[in-house]
C-alpha cells in the first residue's frame, strides 16, 4: 500500500513534467498542423539554462530559496520563449505553404543542431544540476516519505497549467489564439494577424518547456545535452493520447504517460520503461487515432 | 527494350564486381574498407529513397531494421559456418542475408501496419521509437551478446558479394518505380487523397514500399555484419538512421542516381574530413534545414519548378 502511494506520488510528478511539455506540441499543432520535432530540446535548453544561471542567481538573493527558483524559472522561460520564436521566424516561417514533409525535415534538422550544438557547446558528459529548492521531508513514517522535491514540482506545474488555461481561454489573444487553431483562414479574414498568434503560441509553448526543464533537473538531477530526446518523445505520445490540439487532453495524457511508466519501472523492469510508450502509441494510433478527448476531424479537400 | 537493355546493365554490373573481386586484395585496405562502405550506405539509401522519397512516408526507422537484418544474418551464418564443410559455404551468405531481409521486413509490416495509415509525423515518431527498441531488446539479449556486441561473425562479404547486391537492389528499385506499383507510390506521396479517389488502396502501397525498403535495409545489415564481423546495439543507433535519411535528402528524394552520388560523398566526406568529425552532426542538420529551405528537391534532385507553379495558383492549404 505505501509502495503504491509512493509511485503513485513519483507517477504524478513525473507525469506533471510531461504535462508541461506536452501542451506546447499540442498548441503548435494545434495552430500550425505539424509536429514541433524541436520541442524536446528546447526543453533541455530550458535546464541548462537553469544549470548556468543558478549559481549566478544564487548570490544575488542572499542564498534564498524563495525568490530564487522563480527568478531561475522565470529566466530560463525567458530565454526558450526567445529561442522558440527564433527558430519559428527563422525556419518554420519560410516554409509555411510547403508540403508537410518539408517542415517535418527542417524541425528534425532544428533538433538534431540543437542536440548536437548542445554537446559542442555544452559539453557531452551528464551534469549535476545545482539545487534550487534543498529537499527537506514533509512526511517521514515507516511507511510514507514525502519530500519537498515532488510537492514542489507538482504545484510549479499546476500553477503554470492554470495560468495557462486563464491565457487561453480569458485573453483576447487566447481567444484570438483558439480561433487561428478553429479555422486560420477565417480568423485571418476577421482581422486576426496570424504571425502574432503563431509567435504568442511559441512563446507559450517554448516557456512551458522551459519550466519543464527545470522541473526535470529538479527532480532528477543530472542534466545532459541528449535529455531531450525520450521526455520529447513522450510527451509528444502524451499530446496524441490525450487527443492531438487539445489542452487538457495533453495534460491528461501527460499524468497517465508518466504513471505508467513509474509503474512499469517499479513493478516489472526498468529496462521497458522507453519502449512502453510507444507501445501505448502504437495501441492508441491502431484503437483510436483521435485520442481520449480529441475528435475525430475529417480532411477537408 | 527497356527491360531488356536494363537486364544488361544488371548483368555487367555483377561480372565486373566478381572480376574486381578478384583483385580485391590489391587494393589498399584502408580504401577497400571505404569502397565497401559505400557500397552498404548506397543500398541503405535507395532503399530508404523507396519509402522516403517514393511513397513519400518518413521513415525514421533504418538502422532498426538494418540492425534486425545484421543480427538475424549473423545468427544464421555462425551457426552454419562452424557446422558445414567447404563447399556448401557459398551458399551460406545469400542464405544468411535473405533471412535477415526476411526478418526485416516482418518488422516492416509489423510497425507499418498500424502506423501507415495515419500522417506522415505519427510513422516519423513511431519509426523513431521502433528503432531504439530495437536496439533496448537486443542490449538485453544474451545470445546476442547484448551491449558487448556479437563476434565472431565470419567474414564472407567481399566485393562481390556488396556490390552484386547492390547492382541488384538498384535494378530492383528502378524496376519497381517504373511499375504499376511505382505510379502507386508516386500517386500516393504527390495526394493521398487524390490517389484514394481514384480508388487507389494507399495503404497497401505505403506498406509495400515500407517492406521493401526494410527488406533491402535487412540485407545491409547482413553485408555490413559479415564485413567488419564484429556488431553491436551502439551502431545501429537513431544517428544512423538520420545519416541514411540525410544522403536521401541531400541527394534528392525521389532521385535514385542523386542519392547514390550522395551516398557515395557522404560516405568520403567523413574520411577526408577527420579533423573536425565533431562538427559532423551539427554540419548534416544545418544542411538538412538549409536544403529543405533553399532547394527541398536536393542537390541532385530534379526540380519540381512546373508543381511549384501549380502550387503558386491553388489557394494556400486551408487549415481543418
Amino acid at each position: 500500500m505505501s509502495e503504491l502511494l509512493q509511485q503513485i506520488i513519483n507517477g504524478i510528478s513525473l507525469g506533471s513534467i510531461y504535462a508541461l511539455i506536452a501542451i506546447g506540441y499540442t498548441m503548435v499543432y494545434g495552430v500550425l498542423r505539424f509536429i514541433n520535432f524541436a520541442h524536446g530540446d528546447v526543453f533541455m535548453i530550458g535546464g541548462f539554462v537553469g544549470y548556468y544561471a543558478a549559481p549566478h542567481i544564487m548570490p544575488l538573493v542572499g542564498g534564498s530559496v524563495i525568490l530564487a527558483g522563480p527568478i531561475v524559472l522565470l529566466l530560463a522561460m525567458t530565454v526558450c520563449s526567445i529561442l522558440g520564436v527564433t527558430i519559428e521566424k527563422l525556419a518554420y516561417k519560410p516554409l509555411r505553404f510547403r508540403p508537410k514533409l518539408t517542415i517535418l525535415i527542417t524541425a528534425i534538422g532544428i533538433s538534431l543542431f540543437l542536440e548536437f550544438g548542445g554537446q559542442l557547446l555544452f559539453g557531452p558528459d551528464p551534469k549535476s544540476f545545482p539545487t534550487l529548492i534543498p529537499s527537506t521531508t514533509l512526511i517521514d513514517s515507516q511507511n510514507l516519505i514525502l519530500t519537498t522535491t515532488p510537492v514542489i514540482v507538482i504545484g510549479t506545474a499546476i500553477i503554470l497549467i492554470v495560468l495557462l488555461r486563464f491565457i487561453v481561454q480569458n485573453t483576447k489573444m487566447g481567444t484570438a489564439m483558439r480561433a487561428v487553431s478553429f479555422n486560420q483562414q477565417a480568423a485571418s479574414l476577421m482581422g486576426i494577424n496570424i504571425n502574432t498568434v503563431i509567435s504568442f503560441t511559441f512563446v507559450l509553448g517554448s516557456s512551458l518547456a522551459a519550466a519543464g526543464g527545470i522541473l526535470y533537473g529538479t527532480l532528477y538531477p543530472s542534466i545532459n545535452p541528449l535529455m531531450g530526446i525520450f521526455p520529447g518523445l513522450k510527451a509528444f505520445i502524451s499530446a496524441v493520447l490525450g487527443g492531438i490540439g487539445n489542452i487538457p487532453g495533453a495534460a491528461l495524457g501527460g499524468l497517465i504517460i508518466g504513471m505508467t511508466e513509474t509503474f512499469v519501472t517499479g513493478y516489472l523492469s526498468p529496462t521497458y520503461r522507453d519502449a512502453i510508450a510507444f507501445g501505448i502509441l502504437i495501441l492508441i494510433l491502431l484503437f483510436k487515432p483521435s485520442g481520449i478527448l480529441g475528435r475525430y476531424e475529417a480532411e477537408k479537400v | 527494350m527497356k527491360t531488356y537493355s536494363s537486364k544488361l546493365y544488371l548483368f555487367v554490373a555483377i561480372l565486373t564486381s566478381l572480376l574486381v573481386s578478384f583483385f580485391q586484395d590489391e587494393i589498399n585496405p584502408y580504401y577497400f574498407q571505404i569502397i565497401i562502405y559505400i557500397g552498404i550506405n548506397i543500398i541503405l539509401a535507395t532503399s530508404l529513397n523507396l519509402i522516403n522519397g517514393f511513397a513519400g512516408q518518413f521513415s525514421l526507422g533504418h538502422a532498426g531494421f538494418m540492425s534486425l537484418g545484421a543480427y538475424t544474418a549473423s545468427l544464421v551464418s555462425s551457426t552454419l559456418h562452424a557446422s558445414s564443410g567447404n563447399p556448401v559455404d557459398i551458399l551460406i551468405l545469400p542464405l544468411a542475408l535473405l533471412l535477415g531481409g526476411a526478418v526485416a521486413a516482418l518488422a516492416g509490416l509489423l510497425v507499418g501496419i498500424p502506423t501507415l495509415r495515419l500522417k506522415g509525423d505519427y510513422l516519423a515518431i513511431t519509426t523513431l521509437g521502433f528503432g531504439e527498441i530495437i536496439r533496448v531488446v537486443i542490449q538485453n539479449l544474451n545470445f546476442l551478446g547484448g551491449a558487448r556486441g556479437f563476434t565472431g561473425i565470419p567474414k564472407l562479404a567481399n566485393f562481390f558479394w556488396v556490390f552484386s547486391v547492390v547492382s541488384i537492389v538498384v535494378f530492383a528499385i528502378s524496376n519497381l518505380i517504373n511499375s504499376t506499383y511505382g505510379k502507386g507510390f508516386l500517386a500516393v506521396r504527390d495526394d493521398e487523397i487524390a490517389a484514394q479517389a481514384m480508388g487507389i488502396n494507399t495503404t497497401k502501397y505505403k506498406v509495400i514500399a515500407f517492406i521493401t525498403g526494410a527488406f533491402f535495409a535487412g540485407i545491409a545489415g547482413g553485408l555490413y555484419a559479415h564485413f567488419i564481423s564484429y556488431i553491436n546495439p551502439q551502431q545501429f543507433s537513431f544517428i544512423k538512421s538520420i545519416e541514411i535519411v540525410v544522403m536521401v535528402i541531400i541527394g534528392g528524394m525521389g532521385s535514385t542516381v542523386g542519392v547514390i552520388i550522395a551516398a557515395i560523398v557522404l560516405t568520403i566526406l567523413p574520411e577526408a574530413l577527420r579533423g573536425i568529425a565533431e562538427y559532423r552532426m551539427v554540419i548534416y542538420s544545418l544542411m538538412l534545414v538549409v536544403i529543405m529551405i533553399s532547394r527541398p528537391q536536393g542537390l541532385f534532385g530534379k526540380s519540381f519548378r512546373l508543381k511549384e507553379l501549380v502550387a503558386k495558383f491553388r489557394r494556400p492549404p486551408m487549415s481543418a
